[in-house]
């Protein structure tokens, strides 16, 4: 049997895989990583969300897998050309912690917890349901996804891994 | 405004001196602190894709001591000083020899105490630059974390985010004689910083 392909997603990009192999993102601070999988084709996606709203950029082109209003459709369009339908699609998704607390913290520095709203609210839009979450807190993680079964796994330095 | 995407070789070098200024200073109060000889590196000044901002300090998921401190004032911007885990085990061990468990953790004290070096290093990095350029410069008080690097770094990496995918970083490293010690200070001035540095220290800008 062939090993299980890791397919590595970085900061602010998104991927999808089918056939068994597995999305992996590192190092989630405030960022998102949000996925998505279609139980009956087993085909997964996964995006490293870093900003809420495409309204504040500032570069063009943009990035789309950067902002959640943006990552979010254009990773179902990527998983809709690989035969997932976006009324099976179920959603998990880690991160969106506040690694540092200052006090008189300005709103831009509140990104973690803005970026996970942000995700939510563009789910409803698409009526895709959050299976599980494991959001918020002020620690690291490292996700990898499963496009066999569906199932996340979470690991970070303080608590070890967890599989939602 | 200055496009950090496109500096010259002699505005990099300004931001360079800035980076051994800085840097500098700091290794100073390290060594008065552990009363040793401390060397420091030569500073690098990179406009680098975030994806490859923590492989500086040993890839995202390395796990590293890190005291942050948002800078206010003339110049704002995020400062860091990153110790990867080991050598700030080697640090607590000289400088707390009974407080110290081998067993790989940290007490409150310790990381207390991480967290205070860390605040008088970037103190002593941010006022020999205010010192040197006559701009204000106001550092929060320091918060630290023992987590992987890649989600420590990106903290700092946000005011980037809506620009593009890359961030300009002045990062000092400085070593004990006997590499029994290794430190990194990263200063990551928000994009609209430049102009400021630059025209304080009376670079033209065109």
């Amino acid at each position: 049997m062939i090993s299980e392909l890791l397919i590595k997603v970085g900061m602010a990009d998104l991927n999808t895989a089918a056939n068994g192999e597995h999305l992996k993102t590192t190092g989630l601070g405030s960022c998102v990583g949000l996925t998505l999988f279609d139980p009956t084709k087993h085909v997964a996606g996964m995006a490293h969300v870093m900003l809420p709203s495409s309204s504040i950029a500032r570069e063009a082109p943009i990035n789309v897998a950067k902002y959640a209003d943006t990552a979010i459709p254009e990773l179902i369009e990527r998983m809709l050309a690989l035969g997932a339908n976006v009324s099976r699609l179920q959603a998990k998704m880690a991160g969106g912690s506040q690694m540092f607390t200052l006090p008189g913290q300005t709103d831009s520095l509140r990104i973690g917890p803005r970026n996970v709203e942000s995700c939510l609210m563009m789910l409803e839009q698409y009526s895709i349901p959050l299976i599980s979450q494991d959001t918020g807190g002020n620690f690291g993680r490292t996700i990898e996804l499963s496009s066999k079964s569906g199932t996340l796994t979470i690991r970070s330095v303080q608590h070890g891994i967890k599989e939602i | 405004m200055a496009n950090y995407n496109r500096f010259e070789a002699f505005e990099m070098d300004v931001l360079k001196e800035v980076g051994n200024i800085g840097a500098g200073n700091a290794a100073t109060a390290m060594s008065t602190l552990l009363n040793k000889p401390i060397d420091m590196s030569v500073p690098s000044v990179q406009l680098l894709p975030f994806e490859e901002v923590a492989e500086r300090v040993g890839g995202s998921e390395q796990i590293v001591i890190a005291v942050f401190l948002r800078v206010e004032g003339d110049v704002p911007g995020n400062m860091f000083f990153i110790m990867q885990e080991h050598y700030a085990l080697q640090l607590m061990k000289q400088l707390l020899p009974k407080e110290h468990l081998d067993d790989g953790t940290y007490s409150e004290l310790e990381l207390s105490t991480l967290c205070e070096i860390g605040n008088i290093l970037a103190g002593s990095y941010l006022s020999s630059l205010a010192d040197f350029t006559q701009l204000q410069l106001l550092p929060s008080v320091p918060s630290i974390a023992h987590d992987m690097a890649g989600a420590i770094l990106s903290y700092g990496l946000m005011q980037y985010g809506e620009m593009g995918d890359s961030a300009l970083l002045i990062e000092t490293s400085f070593l004990e004689d006997c590499k029994s010690l290794e430190g990194h200070f990263f200063l990551i001035p928000d994009p609209n910083s430049f102009d400021i540095i630059f025209r304080a220290l009376g670079v033209r800008l065109g």
